[in-house]
């Protein structure tokens, strides 16, 4: 998600880009011949015409369709789901489409961030018409060859078909013919009826299955070229801090290595520029490990060598008992607790998280005079284009960026910094640099989720009915990270969980508190839903146990009416996703059905043994509706196991079935990882923390025995699925946790005993 | 410093001036070029690395080169010349990966684990797996396809 004042978002309103952005065979495909499966073969042309109706698909006289891929693939599955679009509408055989990756280019493709869950919702549209028009054409191209009626052509499976007699043309065969037409205005573009997708909605595999299996896809860190050599830095363990002095005799020593080069260290906060240090290179990883463990460094560590994550955790926690900034209120919070009948009030803890991702960061840069080129396992290459120029002071126009695979990356490799460590190595050691994160830099110099704590107040009126609900928010901002004035969160940060509270509650007061950022802070799959849903969630079952009310009854009734909630009126500047609330409103009709649906499917309130226990959190976060009920078993031993976990879905329409689930699949272990055992703590400014011995996250023998997970068939816009599954796994699991042991368990990562 | 061969799918490769304390992982990713087999750890944590030594599934970013020679290497390259090693087969039709990039270890760390235990029960599949970490999150349906293998005739 694009969070940051250096990357405003701009929305794109690409609906016209099909007029203006056809462009010759030439100047567009040449671009690709790095394809992301095989990134470093060159490409066979042997067609010498191609129909290219619009920047994502290009179709030549072979038969053979091409779509450009230009969101980053990380798992999500969404360099085959947005080509599957194009493809459906065009009805193309999908066996005879090629997939390319696009290079980091706005102008020509629009917004290549691939993250805050938006690809789908985003593009959806745009792709759907980019094949439909160049469906339209073929079967112009049909009609004018054989001189009847275009209504009487209908494309089927990369044919075009008369429908009176019968007879067919190939794609391949129209290429020529349809690339003299005009492409048809947005308006007259004729989309398929849903009905007949055959592809949308379906269970497409993946792309790169196969070079994946076979070890052949390119990742990032398999990126090579002429003349590599390969770097690993030395940066301070404390963020802001900088080098006083270094040796390097030792490290030149080491057989391999070539030399160092000083990285220049910015103050803090360094936004998203590289952390400055000492860059080895040398021959080969292993060579630069050894050189840079041989360093001698002197640390200046500057004013963060203070911080300590458990002393911050209790000063927030003190705090946020204190009045805040209010930042969203109905009623009158005051009135509203002073005259309860019963009041409850907990406090929330969730520390640093890490990302992970298992391939860490890494870029292969090569600058030569004028002109860098870059091939990056990045979630937004435009700002990796962008950065990379401004730090070297080349124009954008002259650093080429090149999409690799990622081998995971929940909202780390959206920043630009390694791509630009890279670039900057590169061109002080004058020689094409593939710069290696080890996984203990990873762990050392993350941007980190943020650490958090949470109070919730509630109160009861003498029928039982809440009446107050007084939700008090502390954690360091992202905007810290870029800016020291920015000492509590932002708005889109609240409105993450906090101030889009669904629930229809007569007095409701959110108020946030100070909390400076003394480390880099970062958005991770599902940001800041990640510790206010774990309060609402938890509180929300803590009500319906005071009220003794069933937890699903309980959610269900204080959603209230089904309504659409006006938060854009309720509140200044609701971010909303970046999308209008009257297009993507906060429906509680949507929110009811997927509990409804989850509390069905999961045998809500089925009879369990001893020690084990359901527990329900619903959650809408990037526009998704989930509701999740986890099922946990706790034996004598006070080993925890979770038999199952069912997830209902409304995300409206589902792109590839399959890739949704596995998204729900996989966001389950991840909230399963924060939930269970990750935390970074920090000691003298610096992370205690350094590898998966003790950042521990979820392995095979914790994943749940089984993940379901159920549609609500819908033909309401897309949104998003990558990161709407992890925010409710915890609450969920804790409310379990509580309903097998009566044990409310508060602090995350939790502890039994 | 000595020359050091290591013999990776069957062919042998000659390493010159390189420490005797390289780890076997960037011996095959740096040297023999072999980019299949991933980083992911550096200390026999995660699995990303996973090769066959002997036919026994090994860490490769924990073991040198030097108690790598003479041994037959196996990396994912060597597993079958086009992806129909029952257990890719499998991870294909349970369409597992996701984004992909610890996939190549799961795979060597499951076709060994296969070759000795054919038909395993659940618990021996988690056992065996603990030392594979997918951040995507994908052991549903890792499980899902090692039985799947083994239903198939399992080991290859």
């Amino acid at each position: 998600m694009k969070f940051i004042n250096q990357t405003p978002l701009k929305k794109i309103e690409r609906r016209d880009f099909l007029k203006t952005s056809t462009l010759g065979a030439s100047g567009l495909l040449l671009g690709f011949h790095i394809s992301c499966s095989r990134p470093f073969e060159e490409e066979i042309k042997e067609a010498s015409i191609f129909f290219d109706p619009n920047v994502y698909l290009s179709i030549n006289d072979l038969g053979e369709v091409t779509i450009v891929a230009h969101r980053s693939e990380m798992g999500t599955g969404i360099r085959t789901s947005l080509p599957t679009i194009v493809a459906d509408e065009l009805a193309a055989d999908w066996s005879k489409v090629k997939i390319v990756q696009a290079l980091g280019d706005e102008e020509i493709y629009g917004n290549q961030n691939t993250d805050g869950s938006f690809s789908g919702r985003m593009f959806y549209e745009p792709m759907r018409q980019a094949g439909a028009a160049a469906r339209m054409m073929l079967e112009q191209a049909a009609a004018d060859q054989w001189g009847v009626d275009a209504s009487e052509c209908n494309a089927l499976n990369h044919e075009i078909i008369h429908s009176g007699s019968g007879k067919k043309l190939g794609f391949g065969d129209l290429a020529e013919a349809a690339s003299k037409l005009t492409v048809p205005a947005v308006e007259d573009i004729k989309l398929k009826n849903p009905e007949d997708f055959t592809l949308i909605g379906k269970e497409t595999p993946i792309y790169d299955l196969q070079d994946i299996v076979m070890g052949t896809a390119g990742f990032g860190i398999d990126a090579q070229t002429e003349g590599m050599k390969i770097s690993v830095v030395a940066r301070c363990p404390v963020a802001g801090g900088k080098v006083q002095s270094y040796d390097a005799e030792e490290t030149l020593k080491v057989p391999g290595v070539l030399g160092v080069h000083e990285l220049e260290a910015p103050a803090f906060p360094m936004g998203f520029n590289p952390l400055g240090g000492i860059a080895v290179v040398a021959e080969n990883t292993w060579a630069a490990i050894k050189g840079r463990d041989a360093l001698n460094i002197t640390w200046d560590e500057g004013a963060n060598a203070v911080y300590n994550s458990e002393s911050y955790m209790s000063d927030m926690v003190t705090e946020i008992q204190k009045p805040g900034t209010v930042r969203r209120e109905e009623g009158d919070i005051k009135k509203a607790l002073a005259t309860s009948s019963k009041t409850l009030e907990s406090t929330y803890q969730i520390p640093h998280l890490s990302h992970t991702p298992m391939e860490p960061p890494n870029t292969l840069a090569h600058v030569t005079e004028g002109k860098c080129v870059i091939w990056a396992p990045t979630q937004h290459p435009q700002w990796v284009k962008g950065t990379v120029a401004a730090a070297l002071e080349l124009d954008p126009g002259n650093v080429e960026v090149h999409v690799t695979l990622l081998g995971g990356a929940f909202g780390r490799k959206s920043k630009p910094d390694f791509a630009t460590e890279a670039a900057l190595i590169s061109q002080k050691a004058g020689v094409p640099i593939k710069l290696i994160w080890t996984r203990e830099d990873d762990v050392h110099h993350d941007y980190l989720h943020a650490c958090s704590a949470q109070h919730v107040k509630v109160g009861l009126d003498e029928n039982n009915q809440v009446i107050a609900w007084n939700h008090h928010s502390a954690f360091p901002s992202i905007g810290g990270t870029s800016s020291p004035d920015a000492i509590q969160p932002a708005d889109f940060e609240l409105s993450l969980g906090m101030l889009d509270f669904p629930y229809d509650i007569p007095n409701i007061c959110c108020e946030s508190h100070d909390a400076p950022a003394h480390t880099r802070i970062g958005w991770l799959r599902s940001v800041c839903n990640i510790q206010h849903a774990y309060a609402v969630g938890s509180m929300l079952d803590e009500v319906a146990h005071l009220r003794k009310v069933d937890p699903v009854d309980n959610l269900l009734e204080l959603l209230g009416e089904d309504r659409h909630i006006p938060f854009d009126k309720m509140m200044k500047d609701f971010p909303n996703y970046n999308e209008k609330v009257s297009d993507f409103p906060a429906n509680t009709a949507r929110m009811k059905n997927v509990i409804k649906l989850v509390a069905d499917k999961s045998n809500w309130g089925k009879t369990l043994g001893s020690g084990r226990g359901q527990g329900i959190c619903a959650h809408r976060s990037f526009l998704t509706y989930v509701a999740c009920v986890v099922e946990v078993e706790i034996d004598e031993n006070n080993q925890l196991s979770i038999p199952e976990i069912h997830f209902a879905v409304d995300c409206g329409v589902v792109v590839n079935r399959d890739r949704v689930k596995a998204q729900f699949e996989g966001g389950a272990v991840y909230g399963l990882s924060g939930a269970l055992s990750s935390a970074i703590t920090f000691d003298k400014g610096k992370v205690v923390q350094s590898n998966f011995h003790d950042y521990q996250v979820a392995r095979i023998n914790q994943a749940p025995g089984k993940v379901h997970v159920h549609f609500v068939d819908s033909s309401e816009k897309p949104t998003g699925v990558g990161e709407p599954p992890v925010p409710p796994i915890a609450p969920a699991l804790c409310n379990a946790i509580f309903a097998a042991t009566d044990k409310r368990l508060r602090e995350l990562p939790i502890k039994l005993t | 410093m000595n020359p050091v061969t290591l013999t990776i799918n069957g062919a042998d490769h000659t390493l010159e001036n390189i420490p005797d304390d390289m780890p076997l992982l960037w011996a095959i990713r740096d040297i023999a070029g072999l980019t299949g087999t991933k980083f992911g750890c550096g200390m026999a944590l995660c699995g990303a690395c996973t090769v066959h030594m002997n036919g026994n599934a090994v860490r490769s970013c924990s073991i040198t080169v030097a108690a790598a020679s003479g041994n037959e290497i196996t990396t994912i390259e060597g597993l079958s010349e086009n992806g129909d090693h029952p257990v890719q087969q499998a991870w294909m039709e349970v369409k597992v990966p996701q984004c992909g990039y610890c996939q190549t270890g799961q795979i060597m760390n499951a076709a060994a684990f296969l070759e000795k235990t054919p038909n395993p029960s659940e618990s021996q599949i988690d056992q065996a797996m603990t030392g594979n970490i997918c951040r995507c999150g994908t052991y549903n349906r890792i499980r899902e396809a090692i039985q799947l293998a083994a239903k198939k005739g399992g080991a290859s």
